[in-house]
């Protein structure tokens, strides 16, 4: 057994997208509620169908176990599998892998894999509700981060996008080029909260965060949850929707010893995941029709791009402002806009738009050629990596 | 000379040799007895050979400047700093560690610069380690 075997077991049977972005007066169990019911509503199941669940929950979620409260909330009495689950921006896809696993092997038959959050409040920064606060007398020599005013996570990937710069020559144009593609997505998403045209000249005047990444560098926050249904393929194959069967399956955590050798910023996780994934699919990078990839900061996408070998390692940046990524382009890439322009829900965002296309469900905004559909996960800072690999094909 | 309003960091139990060293302007890291890996931050296990056997030991304070930020966003006790440089320093023995650069211009701040260590008196109980060019 390598995972070879694995190849389209499963299914993505249903997708369930809450009311998204500036929703107040909600909290994030109210929204992966939300998400449950249109999914399974979606796949043509019933709540007496479900018999797992699985749940990342946000940064707001902290409740009831991390999330796994939501039983109760739901009425759901009969699980075989439950669990609340966090590798960051990693976990969407993660969740699926270990659903898609529980249904081939008979432990569960359609299992809920939801993210929610609500973060937002209305008449506060987004930044304030990820960046935590600095404290007056931060111990231990995690204090030197306060210390040195290094707050939140756009520090640290300004860092990683520095670095990836000075080895190999990404300039905030390259950066720049990524957001502009997106945006050009996002016009034709529905749901996208920023959908008005981005120019280059907006992206270099939009305000500095933290050098060399601009606000449009930086993805965005949102309230809201979204669910997927994993299930069996033959089971998959009679309910209301395409499948979207999982062709691969991969994750790849190198792990940062923050020393000398030890590179994520700019060799991250991507590689190993893309081998075990791509191996169980029996694909190569150029099968690859449409990518998801994981997009918490335009840097993110540029490594992603390299380290999946759609170009050579360092020409991340020239390849995102060749314009392959944008409508038209030759890789078609986060086609609803992702989490720059359309909604932040962590790998829920790029796994979602990878359900639609691989179904042929979007719209205006659908690839022409959709055989293949990757799908990329990134947790922490660069230090996790999970890949899916999508197909409306059941071999 | 304004008050220094910036977050004083204090040692904790694992972190105190570190701390008590930048008091006396000495860079103390911890080193596996059994494998001699240098490690930061200060766990008490060896991530190498996951011994515990393990000594603090003066570093040279030489490295690279292995990236750095611009910050702009103004986090409290850094209302009035903003722009300022912060950076993760590859110390000479391997490990790195967060910090920033001084008496270095922003346009001359250069992935990989040489660094050496120097000691910043904030408070009557605390330095920091800050960097500059070698
Ligand atoms: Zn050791």
């Amino acid at each position: 057994m390598d995972g070879r075997e694995l190849k389209a077991r499963a299914a993505i049977s249903g997708l369930g997208i809450s009311e998204m972005g500036r929703v107040y007066g909600h909290d994030a169990s109210h929204f992966a509620a939300e998400a449950i019911q249109r999914a399974v509503a979606d796949a043509g199941l019933r709540k007496e169908d479900i018999d797992g669940l699985l749940v990342s929950p946000g940064v707001s979620m902290t409740g009831q176990m991390g999330g796994v409260g939501l039983q109760n909330y739901l009425g759901l009495t009969h699980l075989r599998l439950l669990a609340s689950m966090n590798v960051g921006g990693a976990t969407a896809n993660v969740m699926v892998q270990y659903a898609a696993l529980a249904v081939i092997h008979g432990m569960a038959n359609h299992v809920v894999c939801v993210f929610a959050d609500a973060p937002l409040r209305e008449g506060r920064g987004g930044a304030a509700a990820y960046s935590g606060a600095a404290r007056p007398r931060p111990s231990g020599m995690g204090g030197l981060y306060s210390a040195f005013g290094v707050v939140g996570v756009n520090a640290l990937y300004a860092l990683a996008a520095r670095r990836h710069m000075a080895m190999y020559g990404t300039t905030n144009d390259h950066l720049g080029a990524v957001a502009v593609a997106q945006r050009r997505w996002a016009a034709m998403n529905p749901i996208a909260e920023h959908r008005a045209p981005l120019t280059m000249e907006d992206y270099h005047a939009s305000r500095w965060v933290a050098e060399p990444l601009h606000l449009l560098d930086c993805c965005l926050v949102s309230n809201g949850g979204v669910a997927v249904i994993v299930s069996r393929a033959e089971e998959a194959r009679d309910l209301a929707q395409p499948p979207a069967y999982i062709w691969g399956m991969g994750q790849g955590h190198p792990g940062d010893m923050r020393r000398r050798g030890w590179d994520v910023e700019t060799e991250t996780g991507a590689p190993m995941a893309k081998e075990k994934a791509f191996a169980m699919a029996g694909i190569a990078t150029r099968d690859v029709d449409v990518l998801q990839a994981y997009d918490c900061y335009t840097y993110t996408v540029v490594v992603t791009l390299e380290d999946y070998g759609f170009c050579a390692k360092g020409d991340g940046g020239p390849f995102a402002a060749s314009g392959a990524l944008a409508p038209g382009g030759a890789l078609p890439t986060n086609t609803g806009g992702g989490q720059l322009s359309a909604y932040y829900m962590w790998g829920m965002t790029p796994l979602s738009e990878g359900v639609i296309q691989a179904r042929g469900q979007g719209g205006e905004r659908q690839a022409a050629k959709r055989d293949i559909v990757l799908v990329t996960g990134n947790g922490g800072v660069l230090d996790h990596h999970s890949t899916l690999v999508l197909s409306p094909h059941p071999a | 000379m304004s008050e220094y309003r910036r977050p004083i960091p204090q040692a904790d139990d694992e972190s105190r040799e570190f701390y008590d060293g930048a008091r006396r302007h000495e860079l103390m890291l911890m080193r596996c007895r059994r494998c001699g890996a240098w490690r930061l931050p200060s766990r008490p296990r060896c991530p190498d050979c996951w011994s515990t056997d393990t000594e603090w030991a003066r570093a040279s304070g030489r490295g690279t400047l292995y990236s750095f930020g611009i910050m702009h966003q103004k986090y409290p006790g850094f209302e009035d700093e903003v722009p300022y440089n912060y950076a993760v320093v590859e110390l000479e023995e391997g490990p790195r560690i967060v910090s920033n650069i001084v008496g270095v211009d922003e346009a001359a701040l250069r992935v990989d610069m040489p660094l050496r260590a120097v000691f910043d008196d904030v408070s009557a109980d605390t330095t920091l380690v800050r960097f500059t060019s070698a």
